[in-house]
């Protein structure tokens, strides 16, 4: 059978035998934890504690800002420091709870558990959205808005999007190796939401271990099958997983649950198995912490408001000065100029990178040379649309579905020229998005 | 941590595919036709291939010179090889016995009007090589349609064939006849052309899809039906190798869209089997190409892809509830 996939791609470097034989261990945090209001996508959380209070890990900060919103955690026990805007790995300034760390750890009482099975639909979606949980891949859509589509018996597929195609990160693999049980049952509460749909745990043929170990425990679960993905970049895209394992496509104006699809990755569904089994919120995730430049690159469990710098401190701090620090994966991560930010729900990883390769090459004029329409996975005309982008011209961006890019980076990663196609794209796509608010 | 990093939009990896090195490998594999170009014509054909070189390079030197003038060593445009490989290109493309002053004033041509005046690399709207070469054939007519010198008295094998004469078509592959420097040897130009197909800098679309039509257009009217030998010696002559490899691929004036690329190779499958057949000369090729590539902006233009998850039209392929739902959020 050919390997399920997609059309366009890429196949960069991945850098993942840096640590993907590294278990996963805990950081303490040193002092304060900064809690932004605002790591998903949707309405800010309102904070429900003062300045002064004693809080205890897993107790409620900050409660959802509306229905598409998540609350927000305390993942250590202290004392709220303050409430103001903080730098976040954007870069923008965000209004943060800030905690000074007491070192006890001490823990809220959390309700007793019932068998997810006993537990109505309702419920479940009520838990999951207390606990805070939010699509912990990278985009942090709130999962319980997810989990809550007009029609919940039109779902067929409930994916597990276990690709982890950027180069790098081996988070969500030391998660599948680790604690497949805990994953196993989350796509399991999931199946129990929406009882027409089958579980696929989809993962790329480079980890094989995986497949064998999830093929293994799932064997006895007749609604839950592993299906291997083609190793290539962005296979764990939303749109590109959706098509690689059912062959029904969505374009940015649909929701996965239009074609009847729930997808959510690793992480997430560990956090909805914690959430559900054992009523614990979301305080904690998996982050890499990797790059040439770091001296013992490492997967790190690491409770949400932890500083950058007390992460990268666990790994031994840098080998090597490095030139340039990315929060998440060199394909959509963000650059940082400095450390003392906090992590966050989205935060997968942190790369430090000894060269800056963008920044030693110079862009050169665009020859049309068509590699960008090779690899695009949005199937639109890149250079084009930079192009547009670069004069402004709005009406033939939107013509030439300009809002169609994912901002996955293949266009910029293969240009001969050089030339910052996604970025381009991007600013105008940013432009575009926040006219659309009005 | 005071010290602070860089910072730069995502992805913050490049690919290791540069513009020298797409130039500098159409150069390389342009090399064994010019290797046996030398080789079937004598020194004088090496002598014609530097004059073009030399004129193109120092043509688009001069242009950035009177630019930016102080600011020419930051705006230098010749190190990208695009130069080159237009000279290179022209000289390959010009019969050996061609006064040498033509072949420079072909060259200025080539880089001044047809690429730097529209806008350097990336910006002309025909491959700036077959410009040059057609202008040439339109003023300088005779020393460009003449083929004799040492090693060949005779016409060129195309013309012969559209004579009605006999021609030795194992000759033609290999490519001991008269013609330009680079056309003749179908050996060595498709060796070169399967080092770009393997190198990943050209595929099969435009190449494949314009001998095809040629071949089905030569069938048809050529008068000789499917006769194999009258084929292979249609598809062995002139500068159809040349062409549908090295020149109708030239990114710059092809379609970016796939299916242009097609419509575009059919196109000149066509157009060459017009020239070759119902016109006066036996050649077609050049003017097959630069006829295509004036069309190249609307072959773009009615082969537009649907994006992703897009009926043709831009109709969505499902329901579209979700929209609301995020417009509200």
């Amino acid at each position: 059978m050919a390997k399920l996939t997609f059309t366009g791609g890429i196949h960069p470097y991945d850098g993942k035998e840096l640590s993907k034989d590294k278990t996963i261990q805990d950081v303490f945090p040193e002092s304060e934890l900064v809690y932004p209001l605002s790591q998903h996508i949707g309405a800010p959380a309102k904070p429900v504690v003062a300045k002064g209070d004693r809080v205890l890990a897993g107790q409620k900060i900050a409660e959802a800002g509306g229905f598409v919103s998540a609350p927000i955690h305390a993942s250590v026990s202290g004392t709220v420091k303050t409430i103001e805007p903080r730098r976040v790995v954007t870069g923008d300034m965000v209004m943060s709870i800030v905690i000074e760390n007491d070192g006890q750890y001490e823990e809220t009482a959390y309700p007793a558990p019932t068998p997810y099975e006993e537990t109505e639909r309702e419920k479940i979606i009520e838990i999951i959205g207390e606990a805070g949980i939010v699509g912990m891949g990278g985009a942090g859509f709130p999962t319980h808005v997810k989990l809550s589509p007009p029609k919940p018996e039109k779902i067929d597929y409930c994916i597990a999007n276990c690709a982890e195609c950027e180069p790098y990160l081996t988070s969500d693999y030391r998660r599948m190796l680790e604690e497949p049980e805990k994953l196993i049952n989350g796509l399991k509460i999931y199946l129990r939401l929406f009882e027409n749909a089958e579980g696929i745990l989809a993962v790329e043929d480079n980890k094989p271990d995986c497949i064998a170990l999830l093929k293994r425990l799932t064997r006895d679960e007749p609604k839950i099958s592993v299906r291997a993905l083609k190793t290539k970049y962005p296979q764990g895209g939303e749109r590109q997983l959706i098509y690689a394992v059912t062959g029904r496509r969505i374009n940015s104006t649909m929701l996965p649950a239009d074609v009847g699809c729930v997808v959510n990755n690793v992480d997430t569904l560990v956090a909805v198995y914690r959430a559900v089994a054992e009523r614990k919120p979301l305080t904690q995730r998996i982050v890499t912490v990797t790059g040439d430049a770091v001296a013992d690159p490492r997967n790190f469990r690491v409770r949400i408001g932890t500083s950058y710098a007390d992460v990268l401190a666990a790994a031994g701090g840098f080998r090597q000065q490095p030139e340039k620090i990315i929060c998440g994966g060199p394909m959509m991560g963000f650059g940082m100029f400095n450390l003392n930010v906090p992590t966050t729900k989205t935060s997968t990883a942190l790369l430090a990178l000894t060269q800056d390769e963008v920044s030693m090459m110079k862009p050169g004029p665009c020859i049309n040379c068509g590699r960008c329409v090779e690899v695009c996975p949005g199937r639109v005309i890149p250079s084009r649309l930079a192009d547009y982008a670069e004069r402004y011209d709005e009406e033939a961006f939107l013509e030439n579905f300009g809002m169609e890019c994912c901002e996955c980076g293949c266009c910029s990663f293969v240009c001969p020229a050089k030339r910052p196609l996604t970025q381009e794209i991007k600013s105008m796509r940013k432009i575009q998005l926040a006219k659309r608010k009005k | 941590m005071s010290e602070l990093f860089k910072v730069s939009s995502n992805p913050h990896i490049r690919s290791k595919a540069t513009t020298n090195g797409l130039m500098f490998a159409v150069i390389a594999a342009l090399m064994p036709a010019a290797g046996f170009g030398i080789y079937n014509f004598g020194p004088r054909a090496l002598a014609v291939i530097l004059v073009t070189i030399v004129s193109t390079v120092l043509t688009e030197a001069l242009f950035g010179l009177c630019k930016y003038k102080k600011d020419f060593l930051n705006n230098m445009t010749i190190t990208d090889l695009s130069a080159v490989v237009t000279g290179l290109l022209l000289a390959l493309n010009l019969p050996v016995g061609i006064p040498l002053w033509i072949a420079a004033v072909g060259g200025v041509f080539a880089i001044l009007v047809v690429k730097m005046l529209f806008g350097g690399l990336g910006q002309n709207f025909m491959n700036p090589a077959l410009g040059a070469r057609c202008f040439l054939l339109i003023s300088f007519p005779a020393a460009m349609i003449d083929f004799t010198c040492d090693a060949y008295t005779g016409a060129t094998p195309l013309a012969a064939l559209k004579a009605g004469e006999p021609v030795n078509v194992l000759d033609m592959v290999i490519g001991r006849t008269a013609g330009t420097i680079g056309e003749t040897s179908v050996i060595a130009l498709l060796f070169g052309a399967c080092v770009l197909l393997l190198l990943g800098v050209i595929d099969l679309r435009i190449p494949g899809s314009y001998i095809a039509a040629f071949t089905l257009f030569v069938i048809l009217f050529g008068g000789h039906g499917a006769d194999p030998a009258y084929l292979s010696a249609q598809l062995s002559g002139g500068g159809l190798m040349l062409g549908a490899f090295f020149m109708a691929t030239d990114y710059v004036t092809r379609p970016i869209t796939v299916k242009g690329q097609y419509v575009f190779g059919i196109f000149l499958g066509l157009m060459t089997g017009i020239f070759r057949i119902f016109g006066p000369g036996a050649e077609g090729v050049s003017y097959a190409i630069i006829l295509g590539n004036l069309l190249v902006p609307l072959i773009e233009k009615i082969t537009k892809p649907a994006a992703f998850g897009y009926r043709k039209g831009g109709k969505y392929r499902g329901s579209t509830y979700g929209n609301k739902k995020r417009e509200k959020a």
